[in-house]
Order: C-alpha cells, then sequence, then structure tokens
C-alpha cells in the first residue's frame, strides 16, 4: 500500500515491423502499459489491421456455435490454469482452417439426424394409421350391411399416394383416404367436408393415444387418424384439396388384412433400422463434440489474446518511412526496465534484426491513476475507489481505510458473538480461495462477498474487540475478571434491610457507600450493568461522547493529509492561508468540545456526581458568551473561551479570502515584479508562460514531471472565479464541520440499535426454549436454538452487518475524505490479457 | 436399498454449521447455568413463591439453574447427533457429485 499513486511517464514504443506483433503479446502478458489511440479520427473499418480483426471475429462466432453444441450435448470443458499464448499469424490460418473444418462437419451430421428424425416420425405415425384403421374397418364390418361384401372388392391400384381403393368393376367408385389430422382441427375439417361434399363422404376418427410429434418442428402434440370413405372422383379431388388445406399428413391404404399385416411388418423393421442409424448418428456426434472440446478452452483464449494484439495495433500508427510501428503509452516509471526486457523479448522472439526501443517523452497532460495492490488491500482500495480515482500523485486514504473502515463498522456492531460468527466465515472464505477462484460462480452476490473477504475478516476481528469493551456477547455480558460493583455493603451500614428490599421494586446502588464500588472493571463495561433497569442512561452517554471524540479525531487526521497534497503540488501558500484556518476553526471549537468532555470525565467523580456540570450548557454559552452565572468548570474559563471563539471568528475570513487575495497580488505584484527584476526572471517567465506556480522561489527540481500543476494556469487569472471557488469551500467547510460532527453520532445510533435487537430476539425466541420445565419440553430448546441461530444469521449479522457497513463507508467517502481527497482522477487501465472479459464466459458457455 | 439421501448439498452444509454452532453454544450456556451465572437470571423460570416460601434459599433457585443447565446439556447432545446425520448427508452429496460427473 503506497502513500500516494505512482509516477508515470508518457512513452513512445518503435515497434520493427516484422516483430511488433510478438512485442505486443508480450506486453500484454506483463500487463505493464495503457496504450493511447494515436489514430482517434480513424473508423473502424479503415483502419490497419481491419481484415484481421474480422477474421477473429469468424473465429469466434464458429467457437460460439461450437460451445453452444457442446453445452447442450452436455459435455464439460476442461479448463487450463495458465492459458497458453498468443498464436503466431502463420498458426492462425491453421486454426481457421480446423475450426472451419469442424463447423460443416457439425452441421453436416446434424441435418443428417434432422432428416432421420423426420423420417421416423413419419413411419410411426404411418404405424398408428394403419392399427387404427384396422379397428375402423372392423368395427364397421360388423354393423354395415356393405360391410361382408367390401372385402371381396378387388383392388384397382391407381399408384397414386392417395391410394383410393376403386370398385369400379361395380362401378361404385368407393374410395377411401386415410391419414393424420391434428386434434384441434379435427372438428373444423369434419364440418368443411360435411358442407362441401354433401354428404357422399363419411369420416371415422379416432384421436391416437399417445401424443406424437409433430413432424417438422417436433412438438410434442395430439393427433387424430381418420378415414374418410367416398363415392366418385370428384369427390376425391374435393377431398384431397380439402386434406391439403387441412395441412393432413396422408398415407397409403392398405386393401385387405394381410396387406396391411405386411405393410405393418416392414414398418416395424424399417423403424427399429432407423433408431439403430439415429443412435449411431448421435454417438458419432458426442464423439467429434468431445473431441473439439478439449481444445475449445485454448482455442478461446488463443482467439481472444489475437483479437486484443490487432485491437492494439490499430492504435498505434506507422511512421514516416514505414518501417516500424510508433506507439505511445502510459508507464509507470518504476517499470520502465521491465517494458525494455519486455520489448527484447518480444523482438526475439520475432526475429527482428533491428530491436524494438522506448523513448521517454515529456508531456503536459495528466497521467492516469496507478496504485498497485495485492490482495488483501484490493478490497479497501476499490470501496475508496468506488467514490472517486484520486487525482494523479494525490495523497490516497486507502492505507488508513484498511484500519479506520473495520474499527467505525466495529464501533456500530460491537457483539463478541456476531463478531466470532462473521470472523469465522470470512476465514473460511480465506482458507477456501484458491479453491473457489477456479470455481468462477455466476452467482453475483457470491461473488461480491467472496471479493470482500478480507474486509469481512478485519470487521469481524474488530468486533470481537468492541464485543470485549462493550461486553457484549449475544446481549448477554461476561464476567471475566469480577464485577468491580458489590450489593452485600449496601446492608453493612443499615442503608437497606429485609423491610427496603421487600417494599420495593427496584433499588438504587449508592457508589459513595464504602465497598459498593471497588474500582472500575479492567477492560471493558462492568458485567453488572447488564442487569440494571438504566443501563441504557449509562450506555447512552458513554457512546454518544465516544462517537464526538472518534469523529473530531478522525477529521483532524482528514485536514492534516490535506498539507501532504498542498506540499506536492507546490501550494505552500495553502499550507498558510488554507489548512492553518481549517485546522484553528475545527479544533478551536470542536477539539474544545474534546477536551471538555474529558476534562468532565476525569475531574469529577461520583462524590461530586451531583453537582457535575452539563458539557452541552457550557458549550451552548460559550457562543452565546452568557453563562456568567453558573459556576466555571475550571478558572479561566471563561477567557479561554472568548479567546477560542475569536481565533475560530478570525480564521473563517482568512480560510475565504486568503488564497483568492495571494493569488491576484501574486499574479498582479508579481509580475510586476518580474519585469523589475530583470533578465534573468523574464527568461524564466518566457519559458513558463502564464504557469504561476512555478515563479515561487522554493521550486523543486522534479524533472519533467515536477510541473504537474492542480489548478491549470489560466492565461487569464480570473479574480472572481477563485474568489467564489472559495467562498463554496469555506461554507463547505465550516458548516460541514457542524453537521460532520453530528454526523458521526450514527456511531452510537447503530450500536444502540444492534444492542436492542440483539436482546430483544434473545427474550423473545431464546427465553422461550430455556423456561421450558417440562421433561418433553427440552426437545423444545432444539428447535428454539435452531430458529435463534437462523434469525441471527439473517437479521443481526446480515441485516445489521450491511447497515453497518454502509454507514461507516458513508463516514468515510463523506466526512473524512471532503476534507482532502478530491477523487476526480482517471484509473491506469493496463493492456493485460488477464483482464479482458471472455465473451463465452458472459454468456455463461465456458 | 433406497437412497438415504434427503437433502441437498446446501441444506446439508447448513445443518453441520448449525449443529456445530449449537453444539458450542449450547455447552457454554449449560455450563454457564451451572455456575450459576446472575446474568442469565431472567431465563431461569421461577416464579413468586419460589423465592419467598423458600426454607432454605437460595437452594429452590440453585436447582431451577441445575434443571436448566442439564436441559442445554441434552439439547447439545441432540445436536451432536443432527450433526452427525447431517456429515452423513454431506458425504453421501459428494459421493453423488462425484459418480455423475
Amino acid at each position: 500500500m503506497v502513500f500516494r499513486s505512482e509516477e508515470m511517464c508518457l512513452v513512445q514504443l518503435f515497434l520493427q515491423s516484422g516483430s511488433e506483433y510478438d512485442c505486443i503479446s508480450e506486453l500484454g502478458e506483463l500487463g505493464l502499459v495503457e496504450f493511447r489511440d494515436l489514430n482517434p479520427s480513424v473508423s473502424s473499418f479503415q483502419r490497419r489491421f481491419a481484415s484481421e480483426i474480422k477474421r477473429c471475429d469468424e473465429m469466434e462466432r464458429i467457437l460460439g456455435y461450437l460451445l453452444r453444441e457442446i453445452q447442450k450435448a452436455k459435455i464439460a470443458i476442461p479448463g487450463e490454469d495458465d492459458g497458453p499464448l498468443a498464436p503466431p499469424p502463420r498458426q492462425v490460418l491453421e486454426i481457421m482452417e480446423q475450426l472451419q473444418r469442424l463447423e460443416m462437419e457439425l452441421c453436416e451430421v446434424a441435418k443428417n439426424k434432422e432428416k432421420l428424425q423426420r423420417n421416423l416420425r413419419e413411419l410411426t405415425e404411418y404405424t398408428h394409421m394403419l392399427k387404427i384403421t384396422r379397428t375402423f374397418i372392423h368395427s364397421r364390418s360388423r354393423h354395415e350391411a356393405l360391410g361382408p361384401q367390401y372385402e371381396e372388392f378387388p383392388t384397382v391400384e391407381t399408384g397414386s399416394v392417395t391410394g383410393c381403393t376403386g370398385m369400379q368393376r361395380l362401378g361404385a367408385k368407393l374410395g377411401f383416404i386415410s391419414g393424420l389430422i391434428q386434434r384441434v382441427k379435427v372438428e373444423a375439417f369434419e364440418r368443411m367436408l360435411w358442407r362441401v361434399c354433401k354428404g357422399y363422404t363419411i369420416l371415422s376418427y379416432t384421436e391416437v393415444d399417445e401424443s406424437l410429434a409433430d413432424l417438422d418442428t417436433g412438438e410434442i402434440g395430439k393427433s387424430v387418424v381418420f378415414l374418410i370413405s367416398f363415392w366418385g372422383d370428384q369427390i376425391r379431388q374435393k377431398v384431397q384439396k380439402i386434406c391439403d388445406c387441412y395441412h393432413c399428413h396422408l398415407y397409403p391404404h392398405p386393401e385387405n388384412d394381410d396387406e396391411r399385416a405386411d405393410v405393418l411388418d416392414s414398418l416395424r423393421i424399417r423403424i427399429q433400422d432407423l433408431n439403430n442409424v439415429l443412435h449411431r448418428t448421435e454417438d458419432y456426434l458426442r464423439q467429434v463434440l468431445q473431441k473439439a472440446a478439449e481444445s475449445a478452452y485454448s482455442w478461446v483464449v488463443q482467439v481472444k489474446k489475437m483479437k486484443a494484439i490487432y485491437h492494439i495495433l490499430n492504435l498505434c500508427s506507422f511512421d514516416v518511412t514505414n518501417k516500424c510501428l510508433i506507439a505511445e503509452v502510459w508507464c509507470p516509471v518504476s517499470d520502465l526496465t521491465n517494458l525494455r526486457g519486455a520489448l527484447e523479448e518480444g523482438s526475439r522472439k520475432g526475429d527482428a534484426t533491428v530491436p524494438s526501443f522506448v523513448n521517454r517523452i515529456p508531456s503536459s497532460d495528466t497521467p492516469p491513476t496507478l496504485l498497485r495492490t495485492n490482495k488483501f488491500t484490493s478490497g479497501f482500495q476499490s470501496i475508496v475507489e468506488a467514490y472517486g480515482v484520486g487525482d494523479y500523485r494525490e495523497v490516497s486514504p486507502a492505507p488508513y481505510t484498511i484500519i479506520t473502515f473495520p474499527f467505525l463498522f466495529a464501533v456500530m456492531f460491537g457483539d463478541l458473538g456476531h463478531g466470532t460468527v462473521m470472523s469465522l466465515f470470512a476465514l473460511w472464505m480465506v482458507l477456501m480461495e484458491k479453491k473457489q477462484k477456479k470455481k468462477r460462480s455466476g452467482n453475483e452476490i457470491w461473488a461480491t462477498f467472496f471479493s470482500g473477504r478480507y474486509i469481512i475478516l478485519m470487521m469481524g476481528l474488530f468486533s470481537i474487540y468492541t464485543g470485549l469493551i462493550y461486553n457484549d456477547c449475544f446481549s448477554k455480558s461476561l464476567n471475566i475478571f469480577g464485577s468491580g460493583w458489590s450489593i452485600k455493603p449496601m446492608f453493612a451500614n443499615q442503608h437497606w434491610t429485609n423491610k427496603t428490599v421487600q417494599s420495593n421494586s427496584l433499588l438504587t446502588l449508592d457508589p459513595n457507600v464504602s465497598g459498593v464500588f471497588s474500582g472500575p472493571y479492567p477492560f471493558g463495561i462492568d458485567p453488572i450493568w447488564n442487569m440494571a433497569v438504566n443501563r441504557l442512561s449509562f450506555l447512552n452517554s458513554y457512546k454518544m461522547k465516544m462517537s464526538v471524540i472518534i469523529g473530531v479525531i478522525h477529521m483532524s487526521f482528514g485536514v492534516v493529509l490535506s498539507v501532504f497534497n498542498h506540499l506536492h503540488f507546490q501550494q505552500k501558500f495553502s499550507v498558510y492561508l488554507v489548512f492553518l484556518p481549517e485546522l484553528l476553526f475545527l479544533l478551536c471549537l470542536f477539539g474544545y468540545l474534546v477536551f471538555m468532555i474529558v476534562y468532565k470525565w476525569l475531574v469529577f467523580s461520583a462524590r461530586e456526581s451531583s453537582q457535575a456540570p452539563s458539557i452541552l450548557i457550557h458549550f451552548i454559552n460559550m457562543f452565546v458568551m452568557q453563562g456568567n452565572d453558573i459556576t466555571p468548570l475550571y478558572p479561566g474559563q471563561t477567557g479561554l473561551q472568548i479567546f477560542l471563539l475569536v481565533v475560530a471568528m478570525v480564521s473563517v475570513p482568512m480560510l475565504l479570502l486568503g488564497k483568492p487575495l495571494y493569488l491576484h497580488w501574486l499574479y498582479r505584484g508579481g509580475k510586476a515584479l518580474r519585469r523589475r527584476r530583470g533578465y534573468e526572471r523574464v527568461r524564466r517567465v518566457s519559458e513558463d508562460d502564464g504557469s504561476i506556480t512555478s515563479t515561487c522561489d522554493d521550486d523543486e527540481e522534479e524533472g519533467v514531471d515536477g510541473l504537474t500543476i492542480r489548478e491549470a494556469p489560466p492565461k487569464q487569472f480570473d479574480f472572481a472565479d477563485v474568489l467564489l471557488h472559495q467562498a463554496i469551500h469555506t461554507i463547505e467547510f465550516c458548516l460541514g464541520c457542524i453537521s460532520n460532527t453530528a454526523s458521526y453520532l450514527r456511531l452510537w445510533a447503530l450500536s444502540l440499535a444492534h444492542a436492542q435487537l440483539s436482546e430483544v430476539l434473545w427474550a423473545m425466541v431464546m427465553r422461550l426454549g430455556l423456561r421450558i420445565t417440562t421433561k418433553v419440553g427440552v426437545v423444545f430448546l432444539v428447535p428454539v436454538f435452531g430458529l435463534f441461530a437462523t434469525l441471527t444469521v439473517s437479521i443481526l449479522l446480515v441485516m445489521e452487518g450491511l447497515s453497518a457497513f454502509l454507514h461507516a463507508l458513508r463516514l468515510h467517502w463523506v466526512e473524512f475524505q471532503n476534507k482532502f481527497y478530491h477523487g476526480t482522477g482517471v484509473k491506469f487501465l493496463p493492456f493485460d490479457f488477464s483482464h479482458l472479459p471472455s465473451v463465452f464466459e458472459q454468456d455463461g458457455l465456458l | 436399498m433406497p437412497s438415504l439421501l434427503f437433502c441437498g448439498p446446501k441444506m446439508a452444509a447448513c445443518g453441520m454449521v448449525i449443529s456445530i454452532w449449537g453444539v458450542i453454544m449450547l455447552a457454554m450456556l449449560g455450563i454457564f447455568f451451572s455456575a450459576k451465572s446472575a446474568v442469565l437470571i431472567e431465563d431461569v423460570p421461577f416464579t413468586e413463591e419460589d423465592i419467598r416460601n423458600d426454607p432454605n434459599p437460595p437452594q429452590k433457585i440453585y436447582s431451577l439453574y441445575n434443571q436448566v443447565g442439564i436441559n442445554c446439556f441434552i439439547a447439545a447432545g441432540i445436536y451432536v447427533v443432527v450433526g452427525a446425520v447431517s456429515l452423513c448427508q454431506v458425504r453421501l452429496n459428494k459421493r453423488q457429485e462425484y459418480m455423475v460427473t
């Protein structure tokens, strides 16, 4: 964790054509630098490497199709820990070819499978139709007079698909059309037939028992087998047209039972064969997919890296001789040697004759902000950055947040038992982190909790500490050292008798009686307060004062940190004109309040407790400058208070007007001074035109980066603008001091809420289980405890934990950081393969 | 033999966590009740007559304390059994997961 962000420099990379691909691949693996776009006006279609990127897109499309097929077949894709490197351009064609071949094969196999399945469905329908029309015929033959005669009629094959059987010998031309129709259409079909054919047709139909899959779409639905018998050729045409209209599937109708049996047999055999072939096709498909799945992961990674490299190459520009590529990158100064090493490595891999080299160039742009973190500090850095990324080389609040954030959380959460459960949970996550990192779970909430595991661990450990201080463990106090209060001495001197005890429901222990109070509890709050009725009055006073003290210390710390910013950005005058008034205002008013609180704690004891003054009254009297009628806390109080008040009042106009007037004098008066001072001054002025702060005598030479100036030097110094800005800052700071100090009282409020919730949960849930006295009722304690545990976790740990987290975060972001932090910077995003998201992972395909 | 698995992996893990917590917390509560801790007075089921009509104070209250303490220990014992059952479920779930993949 570092004090401020790293120093960055703008670097030009000269990459020899031929080895530029390998150099950028090497840089991508290391993730050192951030590339700038040198061709912002060129559209993405006109860029140099657009065709290569198109090729990568095509490969990604094929890979997407492949992964979807693999996922449908439920084959697992083995991932590797370190992905393969980006392939050189000559290998790209090989991969492309492989992928295209795979795609073609898969398409063919899928198409064949479709055809076979359609065939199977047709045959199944035909079988059903034959079986069902058999029952029609046989049932009809029992009822109709024509029945037995029907069987003797010889058949005349027309050879058409509809297979109508004519009885031309008798001239009766009885024809049959049979097939299947969807269940929903059957009534309309029947009605249409009747209307069109005017009764010259007989339709019989039965529903098929099992639901069949539709031929084309594969949807499961009910079908109906029908058999139409009709007279005449014209009727046949009409019936055929109607059947077409209703999308019926017509099948040839056999003339007699023997033929029907034959057809059924052959159908059965064909269906069996088809099933076999289908199974074999599916097996083959699965084999192909499995083989592809083995290399799928490495292909995805390779294509991703390739596409990234070409994208970066598009950002570079070609130099005049067209022999090498120029790239502009932001690089941390400390990483320059690594950068040179990476380029050498890349040149070696690319077999370049001339190595690529770097050239550092000066820049007036503000570089991006880089703060290096490890797995422990990255959580805290991210919660600071959620408010805003720091300006370049600004003091970072993150190192202090590692301690203050868990501490403020713990002040609001303070419970020993809950803290222990939270720490154990976080410890489990920390110990399991290697396994969890590989799992890549999709659940976002779990991912959030997991990435904050170190924060939760710290919060839990600090909560254990504050739980010991508040002496609160699942709302019960622990008596580790022996209470400092004793009841027996109250009976010794006849203060209390048996009669007093019997006639009063509440009695007050008097610490002034000797022996009752033997001294404060060594660590934390005395456990006897857990049984006292006036527990809250004692704790409230204590917690409120503690919150104000913590708040004032936190805010003063924030103000002090602003000094480092002023000094670094060469605004030494700000230390005297901004920091000093701010600190004086804060300390004279609220620092004095803290002093009074501590003074009252130290000076007044149990003996004088009835005359102890109210701090609040004294504080208010300080402002209205009255209160000569109440006894002072200490001699000389009025004088000191008037002095502090005057200092605070004076620092407000100093804060408001000091900086604008000084800058105004510097710009106008200083310029006149420059003209009079002679040649050297003029030369320096002409070099640094318009930059005000560089004329300060205590200019540190930091090289090229030394001239990073916080406020862009205006050519025209706008007094009104600066004055307005400073006025807003003054009002914000002064009013903010009061409101922010009051805001810290939330530390008291939330810890009170947590303690009360915890007590209510114990009283309403756990006590029920413990007060059972019946023999069988013992078992009741088991589910009661389960309920208690569940409610503790869900209400007290999750809900209260999130609430305290949020409030601690707000205290940091608003009350602490607005004293010194600007947070308007840009984050350094290095070109790193591991940071690039994979499209497939987002879709859940990998 | 029908499968002994009756809850999924998450439920079994929850069962384990609550059982471990239950064993530790109920055992400690049992110890504190047996030690007649004053902080736990509200949880002991005493009535007014227990205090007034006690021939030998405060033995009635102490015996009630002991009773609650024993209740807690029994409950802790039951949670040991629940924990063992959850452990079995966790193992069975792991085995099933291993066999499917």
